[in-house]
């Protein structure tokens, strides 16, 4: 990647307290996941795959495609269901997370193919990420009128702000399904912001964009991190990416676990090598 | 000139109607994807269920505008169990079923509403409490100048109670277009109508929102209940008017709220002016009776074939 993000990088680096065992940042375990399997029908998806993410880090998730990235994090928003395993989130384990307790419990997802709701305005697809945070029932809402109206003027000043941050302001009342693909990306992690979450999901947030869009992207994702403070789960296949960005990596392949490390082991891993490579049998 | 002006406002009023009809199925199918077949009975069961309470409430010697008004309640609470019961007990056990299975679910509650409505209430038609619920009844004549035959006065006549009808209509359509744009539950229907799976993510309860939409449109239904019910009466024949909203739905496209208000009124003006255009003209052969019954169907075939999406609809281009 460009010097910008990699400065980035480094200035992180240096903030960071002491390296724990495994390398990388972070305090206690905000979540874990533990001997999750996961199979549709006869197909695998995941078997046996543990690891846990740390409170303030950025956890990478890589493998090649169908290794089952994708069905995890799926996993840990409550999509789908383990048949075996447990997730451990902020103290309390479960077999099964459900999308509900999930969202209200702070944790925020993006999707690979950009789930927005395309006939909505930009500000609308960001004020709807906020739909938690808002409490009048109702009756109130009927007559957008006192309370609801004090909210909803509240709630949209937090809205504007995440728009500033995604420098997104000239597209706030078109309706996204007329943006370009990048810009698409943006607005939907601006609606993860909205929800103002402890762990923030992203799947392939960089997949389809240029050079010039992947760096913004980037600075994003490393600024959501540091100043906000939000824990990033982020699955990506660009390479460059994941070595700049992330604290410690998880390697998926054929539904199973690989490696796991900071970066710099993993790139070493013959296992992970053969796995990107192909072996000779 | 002033027969014109009389088709066109009498089109209008039956547009306004139509259009709250296709509304209510314009609502839940956005919502929850379903074809909701029982729109039409809905209609008759919450005029009846109006009605009849407030027949059983006179029984007990309750009359008046207070008895009506309690039966107004009696109504509105009945709307919101009956959303309820459909999301416990057809929307939810059914959550990812293909699209027919559905359809067809819905076809169970029209003849389940059916059943209970004739039970509860009798089969035989009521008359609407027009007057307990201070609806006007009459009629003016308005006085157009020059618009009459040979340069005279024209007449046209108005019926108070499709004025009050297309007011009242106005007043819904507006207030329900701007509760989905500009508050939270609005944007969240609207969020689950565009993507389940990003509603979901953060976290929007969709079982939440079928319950509200089902009300919605079961509040939708009361209110056609009453001005269909005014201009004739309630009867279980009340729900083919439901029939009438496939043309409008058709025309306007399945998912767009404007186009189910547009729809409505082409529909609407578009029958009477047939009615009055094209029924002579055909006058002689079998087409020109009741132009008013197939010429809807016939304009919805036309945008079949030439603009299935409809006027407002989406396009829907796959990728293959």
């Amino acid at each position: 990647m460009n010097g910008d993000t990699m400065t980035a990088a480094r200035q992180r680096a240096e903030n960071s307290a002491a390296p724990s065992p495994a390398g990388g940042r972070g305090g206690e375990v905000v979540l874990e996941v533990k001997n999750v399997s996961l199979s549709f029908g006869g197909v695998k998806a995941i078997r046996g795959v543990s690891f846990d993410i740390r409170k303030g880090e950025i956890r990478a998730i890589i493998g090649p495609n169908g290794a089952g990235k994708t069905s995890m994090l799926n996993v840990i928003n409550g999509f789908y269901h383990p048949q075996e395993g447990t997730i451990t989130y902020k103290g309390a384990t479960r077999r099964r997370m459900r999308p509900y307790v999930a969202a209200s419990q702070g944790i925020a997802r993006t999707f690979q193919n950009v789930a927005l709701f395309k006939g909505m305005t930009t500000l609308d697809n960001i004020m709807a990420g906020r739909t938690l945070k808002m409490k009048r029932g109702f009756f109130w809402q009927m007559f957008r009128y006192g309370p609801a109206m004090t909210e909803e003027v509240e709630h949209r000043k937090k809205v504007e702000e995440i728009i500033d941050f995604l420098e997104i302001q000239a597209i706030r009342k078109i309706p996204v399904g007329k943006l370009p693909y990048g810009l698409q990306k943006r607005v939907e992690l601006g609606r993860a912001l909205a929800m103002e979450p402890e762990l923030l999901l992203l799947d392939e947030p960089m997949a389809g964009m240029n050079l010039e869009e992947k760096e913004d992207m980037s600075r994003f994702i490393l600024d959501v991190n540091d100043q906000l403070g939000t824990t990033i789960a982020l699955i990506e296949h660009d390479m460059g990416v994941v070595m700049d960005l992330s604290d410690r990596v998880v390697v998926l392949d054929y539904g199973q676990k690989i490696a796991d490390g900071t970066p710099e082991d993993v790139q070493k891993n013959q296992d992970v090598i053969d796995a990107y490579l192909g072996v000779a049998h | 000139m002033d027969l014109l002006i009389q088709t066109i406002w009498e089109g209008l009023v039956a547009g306004v109607l139509y259009a709250l009809i296709a509304l209510g199925f314009v609502l839940i199918f956005k919502a929850s994807g379903v074809f909701n077949f029982a729109q039409g009975i809905m209609v008759v069961f919450a005029a009846l269920t109006l009605v009849g309470t407030y027949e059983k409430l006179a029984a007990q010697g309750f009359t008046g505008p207070a008895a009506a008004f309690t039966a107004m309640a009696v109504a509105i609470v009945v709307m919101y169990a009956l959303a309820m019961v459909v999301e416990r007990f057809v929307l939810r056990p059914l959550v990812n079923q293909p699209d027919i299975i559905l359809f067809m679910a819905t076809f169970g509650l029209t003849y389940l509403l059916i059943g209970a409505g004739e039970v509860i209430f009798g089969g035989e038609p009521k008359v609407m409490i027009t007057k307990e619920l201070f609806l006007p009844t009459g009629s003016t004549d308005l006085r157009i100048p020059g618009a009459g035959p040979n340069g005279r006065d024209g007449l046209v006549l108005l019926q108070h109670i499709d004025i009050a009808a297309a007011i009242i209509a106005s007043v819904m359509i507006a207030a329900l277009a701007f509760f989905f744009q500009y508050t939270r539950i609005g944007r969240a229907l609207r969020a689950v109508a565009d993507s389940h799976k990003a509603a979901l993510s953060v976290g929007i309860s969709l079982n939440q929102i079928w319950v509200i939409v089902w009300f919605t449109a079961g509040i939708v239904a009361l209110i056609t209940g009453i001005m269909w019910g005014a201009r004739s009466d309630v009867s279980f024949g009340l729900q083919t008017i439901a029939l009438k909203a496939l043309p409008v739905l058709i025309l306007g496209g399945f998912t767009s709220v404007p186009g189910a208000i547009i729809g409505g009124l082409i529909i609407g003006i578009g029958e009477k002016l047939g009615e009055l255009y094209l029924a002579p003209m055909l006058l002689g052969s079998t087409l020109g009776r009741g132009v008013e019954s197939w010429l809807a169907y016939f304009i919805a075939l036309a945008f079949l074939l030439f603009r299935p999406q409809g006027l407002f609809g989406e396009k829907i281009i796959e990728r293959i």
